[in-house]
């Protein structure tokens, strides 16, 4: 089985995250680490082909320090990695963004039949969730996302799904595309064969033009939305006491008092 | 500047024949684009007069006669075709994960702007739309406007308070073509509804009352609260990893978002996956043990104590404030 596992390299949870005056992220001087939803990603495809047989190639798009996301996938153990960069890229929203990762995919797929597609559930800076189903638009596979249960046999995907009031099983043949959430698995730890492997391995970077893409279809001036402002939310004035008897009717008077009781 | 006339179409979640809080909160928040119109997925609602006291000039209920008829890629090929035919150039749904796939295949079959998780949306002068969104767990606010002619916007719940409109819409049920499967490769092999808890439901209720790990388990004294405010249960994935509560009722960024108009965190650190889910909040309460728990940093009022003693003496205070005690 060849899988592609879709990674992205976002600002640290931890870190000052903060956009820049034209509403992108800002990446100057903040921490970035593999989206740690992408590592259950990483983690399913890894099981599949442990089972299998084959091999998992990590694919990102990003400039230089996003070559750091597909270096954490080397370490928990996928085979190779390939990295997207352009300049006429910044500021991309998700369709250029999906469309991107298709023609890698589709290029990947030069070499022998991509069989599955597996991506996370979101990305913890955006957080719209959306790329893997544009993903599955643009490569016209069948979309099995939010998968929080994955198996493949006989040549069959399938998922459990925890939707907001429903849980569904769907089933495709493959090639399909499927995301997984945090439910899905533990994700592992590198183990020191793979730090050691990830450090030899080379990462080759495409170009929009290797991709047979016209610039003028991805990035900012491509978007079909455009941030208008960006600030900062001013820190909440709280007021913090100490239960000395009392404390849940004073929690009930700060209630009362804001006409939070009505 | 002329009024605009293209509809917006308010895709309207129901529950037993019955519109969900976040469909009358659509409704309200489409009627300031343009002239509202619901759609309906599934069976033709019991009644219509909720849709219509909140502005809803037409009623589209778009049949799902199969379970893949009702996958996204199936409902957004139906939605497709009902902008077209109406001329709509807004469609709203309530944010969700189920929303957003249905969203992002709408947009990218029409080509129009993809807007998720909006806390706002208003049409500026020039008629385009613009939303405003939270990130970076609530700490930034962003606001954006779409650059081509057409939106598909996810609405957060709790965003926009619904109110009837000054005159109620016509609310005209017309029977839309029946979606279809969009992708014959997809079998739905099992789709089962959850069980909804007598409390109401954690994604819609204007009160939140989370509990996390502090509470060792025992929910009663966060039920107990969340009862005497007529509000939700949530919880914590330190709580739903352990069983103690549902999946479903997992507040944060892998889990559902929240904005009630109240959030109380009880035994809830405050961990930066738990805030992505929550610190859009109207009003954050925390009570903790610990003096230092990250959650006081973002909490409008907070109690150092022990839940067990700080919530039914609370409950009962609000009973009692409320005459029900
Ligand atoms: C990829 C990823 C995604 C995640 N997504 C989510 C998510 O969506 N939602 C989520 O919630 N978490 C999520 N988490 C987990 C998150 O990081 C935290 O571990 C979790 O939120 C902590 O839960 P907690 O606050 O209940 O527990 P803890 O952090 O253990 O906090 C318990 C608190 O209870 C207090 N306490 C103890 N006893 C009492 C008492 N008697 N009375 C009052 N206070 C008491 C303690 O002082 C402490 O502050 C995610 C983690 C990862 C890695």
């Amino acid at each position: 089985m060849k899988i592609v596992v879709c990674v992205k390299h976002v600002p640290d949870l931890q870190a000052d995250r903060r956009f820049t005056d034209d509403g992108r992220v800002d990446r100057e001087g903040v921490d970035g680490t593999l989206n740690e939803l992408d590592e259950n990603a990483v983690e399913a495809a890894l099981r599949l082909v442990e089972a299998a047989g084959g091999e998992v190639i990590a694919l990102t798009m990003g400039p230089d320090d996003a070559e750091d996301a597909v270096r954490r996938a080397l370490q928990m153990g996928v085979h190779r990695a390939v990295r997207v960069t352009d300049d006429a890229l910044a500021g991309s929203d998700a369709f250029a963004t999906a469309a991107v990762l298709a023609a890698a995919v589709r290029r990947l797929a030069d070499d022998g039949p991509v069989d599955l597609v597996v991506t996370g559930m979101a990305a913890l800076d955006g957080l719209m969730s959306v790329v893997p189903t544009l993903l599955a638009a643009h490569l016209d596979l069948p979309q099995l996302t939010l998968a929080a249960e994955l198996s493949v046999a006989d040549g069959v995907v399938r998922v459990r799904r925890d939707l907001d009031h429903v849980t569904e099983v769907l089933e495709a043949p493959l090639p399909a595309l499927v995301s997984v959430t945090d439910q899905a698995n533990e994700a592992r730890y590198p183990a020191f064969a793979g730090i050691m492997a990830a450090r030899k391995a080379q990462v080759p970077v495409w170009s929009l033009a290797d991709l047979g893409l016209d610039p003028a279809a991805v990035g900012g001036a491509a978007a079909r939305t455009r941030v208008l402002e960006a600030s900062p939310r001013p820190p909440r004035e709280g007021v913090v006491i100490t239960d000395t008897g009392d404390g849940g009717r004073r929690l009930a008077a700060f209630l009362a008092e804001n006409g939070l009781l009505a | 500047m002329t009024a605009p006339t293209a509809p917006v179409l308010a895709v309207v979640e129901h529950h037993d024949g019955r519109p969900r809080a976040s469909a009358l909160e659509l409704l309200t928040a489409g009627r300031a684009l343009g002239p509202v119109h619901a759609v309906w997925l599934g069976d033709p609602p019991d009644d219509a007069g909720p849709l219509a006291a909140h502005g809803a000039a037409v009623v589209h209920v778009v049949p799902v006669p199969t379970p893949e008829a009702g996958l996204p890629a199936s409902v957004a090929a139906a939605l497709a075709g009902l902008a077209e035919a109406t001329g709509a150039d807004v469609v709203l749904l309530a944010s969700g994960f189920g929303a957003k796939e249905v969203a992002a295949r709408l947009a990218h079959a029409t080509g129009a702007a993809l807007m998720v998780d909006a806390s706002a949306v208003e049409r500026d002068g020039e008629g385009r739309v613009v939303t405003t969104q939270q990130a970076f767990a609530a700490s930034w606010t962003l606001r954006s406007a779409a650059q081509v002619g057409r939106a598909v916007v996810t609405l957060r719940s709790n965003a926009v308070r619904a109110t009837p409109a000054e005159t109620p819409g016509a609310a005209e049920v017309r029977v839309a073509a029946p979606a279809r499967p969009a992708d014959p490769r997809v079998r739905v092999v099992e789709r089962t509804a959850r069980p909804a808890s007598d409390r109401p439901d954690v994604g819609e209720a204007d009160v939140v009352v989370v509990g996390g790990r502090g509470t060792q388990g025992d929910f009663s004294p966060v039920e107990d609260l969340a009862d005497a405010l007529g509000g939700a249960v949530g919880a914590t994935r330190d709580v739903t990893d352990e069983g103690w509560q549902p999946h479903d009722v997992m507040v944060g960024q892998t889990g559902v978002t929240i904005s009630p108009r109240l959030y109380v965190g009880a035994g809830v650190s405050g961990a930066v996956h738990h805030r992505g889910g929550m610190q859009a909040s109207g009003t954050i309460v925390a009570v903790n043990t610990d003096p230092d728990a990250p959650i006081f940093e973002f909490a409008d009022f907070g109690v150092v104590g022990d839940l067990a003693e700080v919530l039914p003496q609370a409950a009962a205070e609000i009973r009692r404030l409320r005459g029900q005690a």
